[in-house]
């Protein structure tokens, strides 16, 4: 499955949740906010969203700023 | 008590404090404590996938600091709602400091696209802090579309230049009827007296206080200046005058008149 996450292309064997592919990542879902395609998705929706091949994903979280 | 208040919401603080820039979390947390302020400022940007880093926000205390993200980084209206969306799904409140800015050079704030994003994020139920240039009737436009505030730029971002836009800010200020918090190029202590002098309700500080040895004795010495220039704006500024005006009296001087 090829996702393009953040700008960047990878490639995953197994299909993913969102959900999944955060633990993958490494990344809390209390940390950062998910967009699947231009749409935001809710936390709770993570563990039922199914991933599929060239998915875009954006994964941003807040850093500092003026 | 003396209190800022922005869409029915009450602070203590006339000092907002953005964090970018900060040598170290630790640094930025020095310079927020020692400000006094309530109010921070956070950008959005993507993860680092290959190398995530550690979370900004387990450095800030919700209790104590007021979280607002801005739309740094957005080009155009469109950017910025996306942005302003992605905030509010990240859990803030739904409050915003818009700023469009697409020359990357001078950072100036786009006036149409401001205006357009405003005017969605009004409908769309958001809290609206707009980053804007020192224009009066752009100004206008803002407060008629809804925004919470207005936050005109003293000089451009990251500067330190001072109030170089004062003139139209004290029109801004005459004639608006929501908080005006100058915002951007404040670079001194002064630069704040002399905003707060004017009227402003707030500014919003963050180079001065990252770009320094010390962050935290520079916001302890932001923090006096903003409270300085309140108290001489509530209490009343002299008027300027052409001619001298002598303090102490004008007779019983020790010679004899002519």
């Amino acid at each position: 499955m090829k996702l393009i996450i953040n700008g960047k292309t990878k490639e995953y064997q197994e299909s993913l949740t969102v959900q999944q592919l955060l633990q993958k990542l490494n990344l809390s879902p209390d940390r950062v906010v998910v967009e699947l395609n231009r749409q935001i998705l809710s936390p709770d929706i993570h563990v039922k969203t199914q991933l599929k091949s060239e998915d875009t994903i954006e994964l941003v979280q807040f850093v500092g700023g003026g | 008590m003396d209190q800022l208040i922005i869409a029915g919401r009450k602070f203590k603080s006339r000092l907002l404090v953005g964090t970018g820039k900060f040598a170290s979390n630790q640094a930025m947390v020095a310079a927020m404590e020692h400000s006094g302020s309530n109010i921070v400022t956070v950008a959005l940007r993507r993860v680092d996938i290959d190398n995530p880093d550690d979370s900004l926000l387990s450095h800030i205390d919700p209790e104590r600091y007021f979280l607002l993200p801005n739309t740094s980084g957005a080009r155009d209206a469109e950017e910025a709602v996306r942005l302003a969306h992605l905030a509010r799904a990240a859990g803030c409140e739904p409050w915003i400091k818009l700023e469009v800015t697409p020359d990357p050079y001078y950072l100036l704030p786009d006036p149409i696209e401001t205006l357009k994003a405003a005017e969605i994020l009004v409908k769309d139920g958001f809290v609206v802090l707009p980053y804007m240039p020192a224009d009066p009737v752009l100004a206008r436009h803002l407060e008629e579309a809804g925004t919470a505030t207005v936050m005109p730029l003293g000089a451009p971002i990251g500067t330190n230049q001072g109030v170089r836009t004062r003139d139209l800010i004290a029109i801004i200020i005459e004639q608006a009827n929501i908080p005006v918090i100058v915002d951007a190029g404040l670079g001194a202590p002064s630069h704040a007296a002399e905003a707060m002098e004017m009227g402003a309700a707030a500014v919003l500080v963050n180079t001065a206080l990252a770009d320094t040895p010390d962050p935290a004795l520079m916001g302890q010495a932001f923090r006096k200046g903003v409270e300085a220039g309140r108290e001489a704006y509530l209490a009343g500024l002299g008027a300027q005058r052409q001619q001298a005006e002598a303090s102490s009296p004008l007779t019983g001087f020790l010679r004899n008149n002519r």
